[in-house]
């Protein structure tokens, strides 16, 4: 394997081209050659100690903070990463990657088939979190980092760094594990089906081949967004934030236009989310968490690995109003390591922000995030 | 003594207890004080559980191992015999079900150290005896309708308990309302009446690490290599 690590001038991003490689992911299939966009944001010190990788979520990518030139806005965790915040980018040297399956630059549905001129479409092959994670190591690894002071992410962020606990326990320190899961619920599963079906029963989706007329499966993939913001929010959320308020004053249409501001606040996002996602790259990330599933072997996995993992350190975080993913299956990871006694650090935060919390302003979090990487890094530094 | 004094006070002879590189357990560790000094000056690995959630955050955010938690409902989690002192400090008389509780310190812990406020003391005596009234006193602040305090107890009955599920006192500290120290099992009269905060270092009557012994080796309970 040879690696060139080049900057993408469009996508203000670097790219690591990952040469004459067969990554084998799960299901078997192989991947000749890839390449990871990434980001990063502050310096690795000299002793190489400070690396945080943080994690993006299902529809996040490598901006993590600064401007993202796709969408012309902030990174999607601005207000966690950077100079002062509570992942200090002063401090650590954080790096973002657009997970494997993605669509801001690494190799994934969007993208061209190895050395060809035919873009992968549906017949790039299915992805897990394990495989995302394996290409973040990959990734860690060319850029000469030994060892990982940290990996951090909420939602899909947090299965992979559970995922990095269980594969690469030996090249990290601990993680910060929030709004997350042990495994992809039934009713979760249930909701990304119905995200599917809607993009793939959109007449433009055509069996995935859409990108050949230039054209985009709008409609499914905004209803798709539409159905996941649902979950992402509370209902006292929603009452708090729009109750049944109506969007032009105090008339209601009568039909089917968007008379509430729930409704219309809906269609923005998934009008929104058209313009800077790709269609295919949601059906394989949806999968890939469909397929996340550590609640038989966990426990095993802890216990009886081989590689010394006795030093690691678990920041588990929930959020009350979270239904996509309950308290009670953050509890189940704490259990588990509890009964094996870990050094596991697990708090609930009291919000009604649903699932979404982690994104936004929690002082708590912020609290919890910044005190423990500052407190257990100077641990590390004496 | 005001409450955080009798608390460091309550701390330093907890530490006394303690002989060093242990693994400790605190329920009810708050923001981690405890567990800090016992890291500093015992070296010890420390694990907590806290029931308030700002208390645990805090403790978190100091980068100590904490579980925001209920001890009641959470204790069943942690294995047997996989902390050597597992510490209940002031709390006892607040748990739901103090004996289970109890029991559980000791199946988690190879020993447990338990302090509390001693209900036999005689200011609380005399002030229900005169006043008629549930007593209100440095120790336990709290008024009858409000207090988290809801099983009090005296060092007697804490000894009759113990007695009763086969536990072991292996040493035991009084405070007077002054702050002086003795030795409880030693001073025998009048020791419920004076004692105004109690803590006792426990542990099972009659346990005994299991010895398996092969040609070279001798092992001995969770397969911890004794020789």
């Amino acid at each position: 394997m040879n690696t060139k690590i080049t900057t993408d001038l469009k996508l203000q991003s670097e790219i690591a081209y990952f040469n004459n490689v067969d990554l084998k992911l799960e299901s078997g299939d192989i991947i000749h050659n890839f390449k990871i966009a990434f980001k990063t944001f502050g310096k690795l010190n000299s002793s190489k100690t400070n690396a945080i990788l943080v994690c993006h979520a299902l529809t996040g990518d490598q901006y993590v903070t600064d401007n993202n030139p796709i969408t012309g806005r902030e990174g999607w965790w601005s207000r966690m990463v950077g100079p002062n915040k509570p992942i200090d980018t002063d401090k650590f040297f954080v790096i973002c990657s657009n997970v494997l399956g993605g669509c801001a630059g690494s190799t994934g549905p969007k993208e061209l088939q190895n050395e060809s001129d035919v873009t992968y479409g549906v017949n790039f092959p299915s992805i897990t979190i394990k495989d995302m994670v394996k290409a973040q190591s990959l990734l860690i690894e060319s850029l000469k980092i030994d060892k990982l002071f940290s990996v951090i992410g909420g939602s899909m962020g947090a299965m992979q760094a559970l995922q990095w606990s269980i594969d690469f326990p030996d090249k990290i320190l601990n993680i910060i594990h929030i709004a997350g899961a042990l495994k992809h619920s039934a009713q979760n599963i249930a909701f990304h089906e119905v995200g599917r079906q809607a993009i793939m029963s959109d007449p433009i989706w055509k069996n995935g081949n859409y990108f050949e007329n230039n054209e985009v499966p709008e409609r499914g993939l905004s209803v798709a967004r539409m159905i996941a913001h649902i979950t992402y929010l509370s209902e006292d959320a929603m009452h708090r934030k729009f109750g049944r308020k109506l969007q032009s004053r105090d008339i209601i249409s009568f039909g089917f236009d968007a008379d509430f501001q729930v409704e219309s606040y809906l269609r923005y996002q998934g009008k929104s989310f058209v313009e800077r996602f790709d269609a295919n790259s949601y059906l394989y990330l949806t999968r890939a968490m469909d397929y996340f599933d550590h609640d038989e072997t966990f426990r095993k996995n802890v216990e009886f690995s081989h590689n010394p993992n006795n030093h690691l350190k678990y920041l588990i975080v929930s959020f009350t109003s979270d239904w996509l993913f309950p308290t009670i299956e953050s509890k189940m990871i704490v259990n588990q390591l509890n009964s094996l006694s870990r050094k596991v650090s697990f708090l609930e935060i009291d919000t009604d922000k649903g699932h979404d919390s982690f994104l936004l302003e929690e002082p708590q979090l912020d609290n919890v995030i910044k005190g423990f990487l500052t407190n257990n890094f100077s641990k590390i530094d004496e | 003594m005001n409450k955080i004094n009798s608390i460091r006070k309550d701390w330093s002879l907890i530490e006394t207890l303690i002989t060093q590189d242990r693994k400790i357990l605190d329920i009810g560790c708050g923001d981690g004080g405890l567990m800090e000094q016992l890291e500093n000056n015992r070296n010890a690995i420390t694990h907590g559980i806290e029931l308030n959630r700002s208390l645990a955050a805090n403790a978190i955010a100091r980068g100590f191992n904490v579980v925001h938690g209920n001890a009641e409902l959470d204790l069943s989690q942690y294995s047997n015999n996989s902390f050597d002192y597992v510490i209940l400090s002031q709390t006892l008389q607040a748990m739901m079900k103090p004996k289970d509780i109890l029991s559980e310190l000791l199946r988690i812990g190879s020993k447990a150290i338990v302090s509390f406020p001693n209900f036999g003391h005689w200011k609380i005596r005399l002030q229900l005896l005169i006043s008629g009234k549930m007593p209100v006193t440095e120790s336990l602040p709290y008024t009858w309708y409000d207090t988290p305090n809801i099983h009090f107890f005296t060092i007697k009955d804490f000894l009759n308990l113990c007695n009763e599920m086969n536990i072991v006192i292996e040493k035991s500290i009084g405070l007077t309302s002054k702050g002086k120290q003795f030795d409880i099992s030693e001073s025998v009269t009048g020791v419920n009446f004076f004692t105004h905060e109690a803590i006792f270092l426990l542990s099972y009557k009659n346990f005994e690490p299991i010895k398996i012994k092969s040609s070279k080796k001798v092992f001995a309970k969770n397969s911890v290599i004794a020789n």
